[in-house]
């Protein structure tokens, strides 16, 4: 087929299938508007589903089995040591987990009446996309959404060109279990990924730049990780930049900072995501993009262009899938004509690492640098009786409340389970809730839900 | 960053305000509490001064309009001018995405929720994508409004988009100053009404365009005199519901004329007292031929002192000892609670007629004053209230009120209480008349009075008692100047 010969006409098309991608084209097939998607792959679930949140939380599954196990020694239960089989694990990960969702998502795709068209979108002007690849053709649209996420960033200097020298989306592909593993960078997903390959086995160590790990949450909330990272990780490098990988034979050399120098069998690059807006012919159109790549938008998703929307990570920080899914949803009832906007307060954050941190809206240490008064409670779950039961008594859930209204500004959570239970206390933030409807509400017990109770009393006894 | 200066609250139950002046341009470089604007509320106008220094950036509202509290009035311009009296004023938006860089080629609102962000005007969105180092709060109000996002449920934001309101704007009854989808419908109501009226304004004709014979005269709206535009509000409803009115127009000519701010507060009162409280008036006599008598001898040495004594001063004063024996009067109902308010302050009102309206200033602890001050007092709040230059505290917290209606003669009236206390006195012109006295027809000054009270409070009897209380004081002046 020549290019150009197939035209199609849609109210919207959409371009990427991730998270924001195909919520927004559900919501505008949803609303009446003939709808399609392009994606790269053919496919929709983008790098979350199959290079990101899923098969990392099907690994960190894994992981706390292992670690669980582990755990059960100390109180007479005894496995024996863990035999892990890459093969059935991979096949696991791969058919039953991200397999499986592919397929819902197909299936409500097609439900729907959503078409996805593989190939890579270009624009043409701000009426018309030009598709590559497998199924060329055009496409006239009224409206499109730019949703075309993020990649792994890359650190200036360091080559990624070796096998041995691995991104998230390699590293979630499990090639192997490597004996010395150098994670850089200790972020949410280095400390992930880093957890996952310790629990497997690996002697696992992690340069970190700034003097921290997990940049974000307040430092009370990352001790705990801290710790467990401290006891799982054979060193963990902090105020250290790797310098330079060389490969020799089969290992990588790292030199950190200036001397050090280390061995190791694979290394794990990962030092945060940048926006894939680059070669999308964005300049065509009146979309604005900046330095780094962000297509800027407004609380309703648009673009400066008045036929362009953009959601997700494309439109920058935070970069989180549920953010995306909530932009996709407000971009399609935008175009539809209804009064949405994402004007969310909260956009809640989870690291599913061994313990989990949560945390949502304000946090202490930004309070203090905004100069503001709050009031803050930390609840240790020393004093929770779920957590006893659990052998989990290391968590810590943390409310932030404003002193004059008693409104809660924000939570978090360390602890087995945060990222569930950061839902609640989300819901409180984001509703406007006081301390007092949260002390008031009845939790279930024995259950960890209740260290937020616990919290909003211990507030509330002060006031 | 430019600072945004919304409404303040202004007090109990008012949430509106109408612009009677803007006193600064854009582009104006004022001084803290360098007066910025008059509004006229409830029953004051008054003077809003600016909350700190700097340059006029935007002036958002126009003489005419109808502010809400909360309402952005003016911005500010970030200047090297410090805040003073501002204490933090830094406030980032701790929601935890960054804000969106304003696409730079189109000029457009962005009604954010963050404050910082949308009270900013897109000029320097444009060049500020960072982050915003510090902002002001946008009231001096205190807690919540202003700083973060306005605290509401996702589904209420979306049903203010729905209705067009600006949810910094609205009031909030929830609790913890939260913005609930009722406090949002009545705030819509509010302005689509003024929105329908506004168009009803502008096009005049279309209202007359029932008439059914084309020679018929359409209605013109406002007056020669009307010195400024005024934009007709429906009155807030009471419960009972006004059956529609005819077509004038059909029996000839009519004019139509918005009601200005003060107007439209005295019928929604009046109606709102009128309806609510069962009214009982009783009516009596008081001899104030040796008051009369004082009054007329103190002319001289109390305008030596500054002073013009008037009766006013003694009916303050006879009425607040009166009320201390009868607390009853000095009392507001609570139908809600079943109680009855006792007040234990005795603070009259007396109703000053000036050419914009009814007004009622408030002298406080009247029993606790010496006549003399009463009547100092009583001078210079007249004054102001008739100069338009009454406080919002000159006329709150009364616990009855005193109307003197002698001035235009007559021989008697009912007034209507003022909600929500429970009684009123009306007073007429003292006349000299004859009198029986001790077998003697002679010649005495008499003071029509009357009581008007809520019957709910009290009864007939206790109406009279309290009524010649006042009337017994009254006629031993001399008493009066002592007590206290």
């Amino acid at each position: 087929m020549v290019m150009g010969d197939l035209v199609i006409e849609v109210d919207v098309a959409v371009i990427g299938g991730g998270p924001g991608g195909y919520s927004a084209a559900f919501r505008c097939a949803e609303l009446g508007l003939e709808t399609v998607v392009v994606d790269a792959g053919k496919r929709l679930g983008g790098a979350c589903l199959w290079e990101g949140c899923i098969p990392s939380k099907a690994l960190l599954h894994v992981a706390a089995l292992i670690e669980d196990a582990t755990r059960a020694r100390e109180i007479g239960v005894e496995f024996g040591e863990p035999h892990v089989s890459l093969d059935p694990l991979r096949k696991w990960k791969a058919e039953r987990v991200v397999g499986r969702l592919a397929r819902g998502l197909a299936s409500v795709a097609k439900t729907k009446g959503v078409e996805v068209i593989g190939g890579r979108a270009v624009f043409e002007s701000s009426r018309e996309l030009r598709v590559e690849g497998d199924e060329p053709q055009k496409i006239r649209f009224k409206h499109a959404i730019v949703a075309t996420g993020s990649l792994p960033s890359r650190v200036p200097g360091l080559p990624l060109e070796s096998d041995r020298i691995m991104d998230s989306t390699a590293a979630l592909e499990l090639p192997e279990i490597p004996e010395r593993l150098l994670v850089i960078g200790g972020g949410y997903i280095g400390l992930e990924l880093g957890q996952v390959y310790a629990s497997l086995g690996s002697v696992v160590t992690v340069a970190e730049m700034t003097d921290g790990l997990l940049p974000g949450p307040d430092r009370d909330l990352v001790q705990p990780l801290a710790r467990r990272c401290e006891k799982l990780f054979a060193k963990i490098r902090l105020g250290t930049t790797v310098t330079s990988l060389t490969e020799r034979g089969s290992a990588v050399e790292a030199r950190f900072g200036g001397d050090a120098v280390e061995a190791f069998d694979r290394v794990l690059v990962a030092v945060g995501r940048a926006p894939v807006s680059a070669g999308l012919g964005l300049e065509t159109t009146r979309a604005s993009v900046d330095a780094r790549g962000v297509v800027a938008v407004d609380e309703r998703c648009r673009t400066a262009d008045p036929a362009i929307y953009a959601v997700g990570d494309v439109t920058g920080e935070p970069m989180l899938a549920h953010r995306a899914m909530r932009q996709g949803k407000v971009a399609g009832e935008v175009i539809a004509g209804r009064p949405a906007a994402f004007d969310n307060v909260v956009v809640p954050a989870v690291v599913f690492t061994d313990p989990e941190v949560a945390w949502c809206g304000l946090t202490e240490s930004q309070a203090q640098r905004d100069g503001r008064r709050v009031q803050v409670a930390r609840f240790a779950w020393a004093a929770s009786g779920r957590a006893a039961t659990l052998g989990r008594s290391d968590g810590v859930t943390k409310l932030i409340a404003d002193p004059d209204t008693g409104r809660l500004l924000g939570a978090g959570i360390v602890g087995p389970g945060a990222g569930e239970l950061i839902a609640e206390a989300a819901l409180a933030v984001e509703t406007a809730l006081t301390v007092e409807d949260l002390a008031a509400t009845i939790h279930t017990h024995p259950t960890l839900s209740e260290t937020l109770m616990e919290a909003a009393e211990a507030l509330l006894q002060r006031s | 960053m430019p600072r945004p200066f919304a409404l303040p609250d202004l007090g109990e139950g008012l949430t509106e305000a109408e612009i009677v002046k803007v006193l600064v341009g854009e582009g104006d470089v004022v001084a803290e509490d360098a007066p910025l604007l008059e509004v006229e509320t409830d029953k004051a106008t008054v003077e809003i001064p600016s909350p700190f220094a700097g340059r006029v950036a935007r002036v958002h509202i126009q003489p005419g309009q109808t502010v809400k509290v909360g309402e952005v009035l003016v911005t500010f311009d970030d200047s090297s001018v410090a805040s003073a009296g501002q204490g933090r004023g830094a406030s980032e938006p701790h929601s935890p995405r960054t804000p969106p860089p304003a696409p730079s080629p189109l000029p457009r609102r962005q009604p954010a929720t963050v404050a910082n962000v949308s009270e900013q005007p897109v000029e320097h969105a444009a060049g500020g994508a960072g982050r915003a180092g510090a902002s002001a709060p946008a009231m001096a109000t205190g807690t919540g409004i202003g700083v973060g996002p306005v605290p509401a449920t996702p589904a209420t934001r979306r049903l203010a988009r729905e209705l067009g309101v600006e949810l910094r704007a609205v009031r909030a009854t929830g609790p913890a100053g939260r913005v609930t989808d009722d406090d949002v419908r009545a705030a819509a109501s509010g302005s689509a009404s003024r929105s329908s009226s506004l168009a009803a304004r502008v096009n005049p004709a279309q209202r007359g365009q029932a008439v059914a014979e084309p020679g018929a005269a359409a209605p013109t709206r406002g007056g020669a005199d009307a010195e400024r535009a005024q934009v007709a509000k429906p009155l807030a409803p009471i419960g009972a519901e006004a059956p529609p009115l005819p077509r004038f127009e059909q029996w000839g000519p009519v004019q139509r004329q918005p009601l200005s701010h003060l107007r439209r507060t005295i019928a929604e009162r009046m109606a709102l007292s009128a309806t609510l409280i069962p009214h009982v008036t009783h009516f009596d006599r008081a001899d104030v031929t040796e008051l009369d008598a004082i009054i007329r001898r103190s002319v001289e040495p109390a305008r030596e002192r500054g002073l013009v004594l008037t009766l006013t001063s003694f009916l303050l004063k006879a009425a607040a000892l009166a009320l201390k024996e009868h607390p009853q009067f000095n009392a507001s109902l609570d139908g809600a609670a079943g109680e009855l308010i006792l007040k234990r302050y005795y603070h009259l009102g007396v109703a000053v007629a000036t050419e914009r309206g009814l007004i009622v200033p408030v002298i406080r602890d009247v029993d606790r004053k010496p006549l003399v001050e009463l009547q100092r007092e009583l001078a210079t709040l007249a004054q102001r209230v008739r100069e338009g230059k009454a406080t919002l505290d000159d006329l709150r917290g009364g616990t009855f009120t005193i109307t003197n209606i002698g001035a235009l003669g007559g021989t008697g009236a009912i007034p209507i209480i003022n909600y929500p206390e429970a009684a009123i006195l009306g007073v007429a012109r003292a006349r000299e008349e004859p009198v029986v006295l001790e077998g003697r027809i002679v010649p005495r000054t008499l003071l029509p009075i009357s009581l008007t009270f809520d019957h709910r409070v009290a009864d007939g009897a206790d109406g009279a008692r309290f009524a010649a209380a006042i009337v017994r004081r009254l006629e031993r002046p001399e008493q009066l100047l002592l007590d206290w």
